[in-house]
């Protein structure tokens, strides 16, 4: 049984006016409970507008978003439901913080659910411990941090609702190399230890092939491409074709495999890379 | 359902109207308000009706959207007319039920004012539909540019108008994305008692306020990038220049001037029983 499939989703920006746009074209997906997902496409490319179906914030033009088997726009209470089940954070998410303390900012998605006090501040400790903010900043102004850590807020303010499926819309743009790799991190860790699906929108290639199980590729409104990573990194010309790029090591390989050298091509981490050159050595008696 | 708001909106079509010089159109605007307001009777106040279409007309404006456009201020004609016909009680009595009276003079000031507030809109928002923002602003430069001769710095008024229609459609962009944000945390924007929703307010106007204020610095640090220092010395790529049809039109002010002052005199100032009986 799938966690969450949708069926023939279609969705057109302004219906019935000169300036309608199809953003989705009959999608059809389906997720699995602890999977990983990576939605990637150019800008453009329907994969927002995509993820804002899957807890019910667009209602599609025409076909069905099922959680659990259970359409979401059926009754209130089913899309009241996907809202909390479906955790969603957009792209720059720090520019929607509004509350006086991080605190508050990260309880006011539990506050929403209804939860108790006490219930509450279990959530919002546990959101602040899972993306890194100490106990002292809790009682900050959330306008007085650093463009990373209100990143980080703005994430723990979505986690903090326990969703059963997280999406992170492009949840690194805009940040350095080191608030990247904090954001990663904190989003692997939270996979790892909840073993709640994930799905994250990203252009970054080589986050993609880091972590995701399952890559969906979007172009033009349409579903690409669905599988692995190995499935998808392997039609590197057709991904060129659709603005999208392979990571830089699987093109380093491709291009030694053109020189005529013995390497795979199937290569997408650094560390797949590393050893897979300390096996071309190793053959050519190089140490 | 946000995006629908559409504040001075913009036709841009092809014609005579649209090509005519902001100034000219900005000015023709103040006569025709002034004028609606100097006719005194019903005559004149036909003579502007009767420019008013003949510029409709001409600006291939669909008559519906300039109908449409009158809509917002419905409520307001029906008050006035109300009121009017409440107080004024001049003329022969038409129907007097119980404590409501009603007066042919009443009637008559009613449909006056009502022809007067629509004109005055019509010809207002007819100002906008053929005149890009930027044009009429522009115009609205150029026009009052010898006030800095007297130590009002009228370009600075312009510019400000300039960035905030500039900025509406964004800001809609980002209430629209604000508000997604914020439902996706539980918020709801439509539920509860007028305090609730009033409070549910607040996730949306803090952020944007704030994201106001950061724009606001980022583009006052690209304009001075640009050496920007007011508009002292500034010259635009596309200077405003007259041609004929802006001749032609101020010919056509004039004339509608005197003839409005003409129609004002010989006609003399209406008098509810006089046109009344002239109805009849």
């Amino acid at each position: 049984m799938s966690h969450l499939r949708t069926e023939n989703l279609t969705f057109t920006y302004g219906e019935g006016t000169p300036f309608k746009i199809t953003a989705l074209d009959n999608v059809n997906i389906e997720l699995n409970k602890g999977e990983f997902v990576a939605i990637i496409g150019h800008t453009g490319s329907g994969k927002s507008t995509l993820v804002q179906h899957l807890n019910g914030l667009l209602k599609p033009t025409d076909g069905k978003i099922f959680l659990d088997e259970k359409n979401i726009h059926s009754s209130k209470s089913t899309l009241f439901d996907a809202r909390f089940r479906v955790g969603l954070c957009f792209q720059y998410p720090e520019y929607q913080l509004f509350e006086e303390t991080v605190y508050k900012d990260i309880a006011f998605g539990p506050t929403n659910m209804g939860l108790s006090k006490g219930e509450v501040d279990e959530r919002v400790r546990k959101a602040a411990k899972y993306v890194g903010i100490p106990d002292e900043m809790l009682s900050k102004s959330p306008f007085d941090l650093s463009g990373g850590q209100k990143r980080r807020v703005a994430i723990a303010g979505v986690i903090s609702m326990e969703p059963e499926i997280l999406i992170l819309d492009e949840p690194t743009s805009g940040l350095d190399p080191m608030g990247r790799e904090q954001i990663l991190s904190l989003i692997k860790n939270y996979r790892e230890n909840t073993g709640k699906t994930v799905i994250i929108v990203s252009h970054s290639m080589e986050d993609v092939a880091r972590f995701a199980t399952k890559v969906i590729v979007m172009n033009d409104a349409k579903v690409e491409m669905t599988g692995t990573v190995d499935d998808v990194f392997e039609k590197a010309s057709r991904l060129r074709e659709i603005g999208l790029s392979v990571p830089q090591i699987t093109e380093i390989f491709i291009k030694l495999r053109e020189k005529g050298y013995n390497v795979s091509e199937k290569i997408y981490t650094v560390e797949q890379g590393y050893l897979e050159l300390k096996k071309l050595f190793k053959g050519r008696g190089i140490s | 359902m946000i995006k629908d708001i559409t504040i001075g909106q913009y036709f841009p079509f092809n014609s005579v109207i649209h090509r005519l010089d902001p100034r000219t159109k900005l000015l023709f605007t103040i006569v025709f308000i002034v004028m609606v307001f100097v006719s005194n009777n019903f005559v004149s106040l036909l003579f502007n009706f009767v420019i008013a279409t003949v510029i409709i007309n001409l600006s291939k404006i669909p008559l519906k959207t300039v109908i449409k456009g009158l809509k917002p201020i419905l409520l307001v004609v029906i008050i006035t007319s109300v009121l009017q016909i409440a107080y004024v009680k001049t003329g022969i009595t038409l129907i007097d039920v119980w404590k409501i009276k009603i007066t042919s003079g009443g009637v008559l000031t009613a449909v006056f004012m009502a022809i007067r507030i629509s004109l005055l809109i019509v010809m207002s928002t007819m100002l906008t539909y053929t005149t890009s923002p930027t044009s009429l602003t522009n115009g609205l430069d150029k026009l009052f540019a010898p006030l800095t001769k007297i130590g009002i710095d009228f370009h600075m008024v312009t510019m400000i108008m300039t960035i905030a229609l500039r900025f509406i459609p964004t800001l809609i962009e980002e209430v629209d994305k604000i508000m997604s944000a914020q439902k996706s945390r539980g918020a709801s924007f439509d539920q509860g008692n007028l305090i609730k929703r009033a409070k549910a307010l607040i996730p949306l106007f803090i952020p944007l306020l704030f994201n106001s204020i950061r724009r606001a610095y980022e583009l006052a640090n690209a304009m001075t990038c640009r050496c920007y220092n007011g508009g002292k010395g500034k010259t635009t790529m596309n200077a405003l220049k007259f041609n004929s049809g802006d001749y032609i039109s101020y010919l056509v002010m004039l004339l509608f001037i005197t003839a409005i002052i003409l129609l004002n005199i010989f006609c003399g100032e209406y008098n509810a029983e006089f046109t009344f009986n002239l109805a009849v």
